[in-house]
């Protein structure tokens, strides 16, 4: 089913330049044999979207160390409006367990903690990416 | 009555290192090779054959070259380390209510963590709202400075403000010194964050200004504060960055090293005499929980920075070479899971940088791996530091490890290290260069993923993490209380209020000299941003102007 590898946007939104969690994930998930698309941090949520939809990826991964992960919900909304809500959107970083559930209520697949496995990053990925391929095949 | 002899005999033929070397090997059947973070291979013992250095020249006493010991000769038994502890939250007067609560236990020196808005260079106005104060104060105005340094002595307390490029919250508590009639000689403190090229290498927050901007502006800084503040710490130049961001602690050291180096000589490009500047420049480490490597960091980096002052630039000044430095606890260590055991590591980490031989000290919260701290963790962590200093009187011997055969050969083999790593920048034409290439961005990076993969094969024991995990639900635990939207909306209102009253003539002549100044080499940029404080002009505003003529910096990102 699957012709070409999984491809995974890995990006930051809202302020913080803490990225040394979405470098070590990009890295993996490349040499995991994953297309990554890369971008500084500071993204706003229209680029995101943009970026998205020009490079057909299956999945969004958002970084967040300081609060950020508070305007996924806007994200998730434009996503939406845009029309690419089989894109799916994990979220990894700090983000405390109140706002996890918050999180998956506006639609995000999945939020990894501190502590998760490279490779437990990578499989899940490589699920939502298959999932969305199934979908749309 | 022979037996006594044959005893003699045996032991006349193998030593006592030989004796150990075969017990050893007898009882640790399969010992591994073990290495530190930095790649230096730890033996299992360490005797007089490690280390053949000479007292004199090579460890010396405390607050004389080499510097070994430490930078001055009372060091903690004199006076104890200063326990700086970072807060930043909401508005100013809840930033305000929470330091004066802080200095009350104990904190003797004020730190400001501004919002990340103001981090990036952007007012509360230009923002998601959402993001406001939930990582810092929004301070964006010098009523907003003076709000948050309500009933603070300026004249006696020393401030570090988180500020880089182009400093615009010093310039704010400037402006808010004079309203006060506080002479700005008495104002005493550090700009933190001063360090533009850790920024561009390993944390992008603040890069707002573009490399050759950045780099004019510090030394307009540092040649203000000279002029004028002869007791602000202009340059305070950081390895916890570069450090959080992977790299290891023999290259966070070399590359921080490298920046000072950097700094030092565009100072002296500028005409300045290094026992002019190098009095202030000060440092900032990350300090990790691997506690000798630590230490030995921290004794080899004194030495080197003694030696590099005096050799390379001529220093002839003792306060010259004194290797000041800032120490916080590292975040990366700490675990979501189990949390309660990262008060076990900020109190290793704390030690390592005590014995270290550190000015001044951050203990991170338990929790902060879980969201920002709460007020119960900072206070466990400053506990921390009252525990060492007053239960465990850490404070009572000078470098207690010195002369630790093993403390001594790790400091010399850390030394060799950072200087292998320094040797490469310096090929690369210096820091500012090697920065351009991006040589330090990939070190960082490949440091970063090989520790994650030891954590991930399970080589790296991270408790909680890989080893002794327990079934944990999710935590009961509070979230810190984001602020209130009510209170944030007051907040834009008044900020929006003080825009509109304010005399904008003077705001748009003090803009226009900003950006003067901005393409003239002859002025120093610096001076006018504080005149833009006093004139009233916004943070943001400042920042907006310097970032439209000195261009916006991308970094350059190495994956």
């Amino acid at each position: 089913m699957t012709t070409h590898p999984p491809k995974v946007l890995i990006t930051k939104i809202g302020f913080d330049g803490h990225d040394r969690g979405s470098r070590v994930v990009a890295s993996f998930l490349r040499d995991a044999g994953m297309e990554v698309v890369y971008t500084p941090p500071w993204q706003d949520i229209p680029a995101v979207v943009k970026l998205a939809m020009e490079e057909d990826v299956d999945v969004i991964g958002l970084s967040s160390l300081a609060t950020d992960h508070l305007i996924v919900p806007k994200l998730m909304q434009a996503l939406n409006a845009a029309g690419l809500k089989d894109i799916a959107v994990i979220v990894g970083g700090i983000v405390p367990d109140a706002d996890e559930s918050m999180l998956l209520e506006a639609g995000v697949a999945k939020v990894f903690h501190p502590g998760s496995g490279l490779d437990e990053i990578a499989a899940e990925v490589g699920r939502l990416a298959d999932a969305r391929r199934a979908v749309s095949v | 009555m022979n037996k006594p002899l044959e005893a003699s005999k045996w032991s006349a033929q193998e030593t006592g290192a030989e004796q150990w070397q075969r017990e050893f090997a007898a009882s640790v059947a399969s010992d591994k090779p073990t290495c530190n973070r930095s790649g230096i291979a730890i033996k299992p013992l360490y005797t007089p054959q490690d280390w053949h250095g000479d007292y004199a020249t090579d460890l010396g006493y405390p607050g004389q070259p080499p510097y070994t010991r430490g930078i001055y000769a009372s060091m903690h038994r004199g006076r104890t380390w200063t326990q700086r502890q970072l807060i930043g939250l909401g508005t100013p007067r809840d930033y305000n209510a929470r330091l004066l609560d802080m200095i009350a236990q104990g904190t003797t020196a004020v730190s400001l963590i501004p919002c990340n808005s103001v981090f990036r260079g952007y007012d509360m106005d230009e923002v998601h709202a959402e993001l406001l104060g939930t990582c810092g104060v929004v301070v964006n105005t010098v009523e907003h400075m003076d709000q948050c340094l309500e009933g603070v002595d300026l004249a006696r307390t020393s401030c570090a403000m988180n500020d880089p490029t182009p400093f615009g919250l010093l310039a704010l508590m400037l402006a808010t010194a004079k309203k006060r009639g506080v002479d700005w000689s008495k104002i005493s403190g550090t700009s933190n964050q001063s360090d533009y090229l850790s920024h561009f290498v390993a944390n992008h927050m603040f890069f707002r200004i573009a490399l050759p901007g950045a780099r004019r502006i510090l030394i307009d800084h540092i040649e203000f504060c000279q002029q004028r503040l002869p007791n602000w710490n202009p340059v305070s130049v950081v390895g916890q960055h570069m450090q959080q961001a992977g790299a290891t602690p023999a290259e966070a050291m070399a590359f921080t090293l490298c920046s000072a180096i950097q700094y030092a000589e565009d100072c002296a490009a500028r005409g300045m005499a290094p026992d002019t500047f190098l009095p202030r420049f000060t440092f900032f480490f990350d300090i990790s929980v691997s506690l000798f490597e630590e230490i030995a960091k921290f004794r080899a980096g004194r030495r080197i920075w003694g030696r590099i002052t005096r050799e390379r630039f001529g220093a002839r000044d003792p306060r010259s070479w004194r290797f000041k430095f800032h120490g916080q606890t590292s975040g990366v260590d700490l675990t979501r899971q189990q949390p309660l055991n990262n008060i076990a590591r900020v109190t290793i980490q704390a030690m390592a940088g005590i014995f270290g031989g550190l000015q001044s000290l951050h203990t991170d919260a338990y929790d902060e791996a879980l969201s920002c701290p709460t007020e119960f963790g900072a206070r466990i962590a400053v506990n921390t530091q009252n525990i060492l200093r007053e239960e465990a009187h850490l404070t009572d011997v000078i470098d207690p490890l010195g002369g630790s055969y093993y403390i001594e050969a790790l400091t010399d083999e850390m030394e060799q290290k950072i200087l292998a790593v320094m040797a490469q920048v310096d090929a690369a034409g210096g820091m500012y260069r090697a920065v351009e290439q991006g040589l330090p961005q990939k070190m960082i990076g490949e440091s970063a993923r090989s520790f994650q993969e030891r954590i991930g094969s399970g080589q790296q024991t991270v408790v909680g993490v890989n080893a002794y995990q327990v079934e944990e639900g999710r935590s009961d635990r509070q979230a810190l209380p984001t602020p209130d939207p009510e209170k944030m909306r007051a907040h834009i209102a008044a900020f929006q209020a003080y825009k509109a009253r304010r005399s904008q003539a003077a705001v748009q002549a003090a803009q226009d000299g900003l950006a003067a100044a901005a393409n003239d080499p002859r002025q120093n940029i610096f001076a006018r941003v504080v005149e833009a404080a006093e004139a009233g002009c916004t943070h943001g505003e400042i920042c907006a102007t310097l970032r439209r003529e000195l261009g916006f910096g991308q970094p350059l990102i190495v994956v």
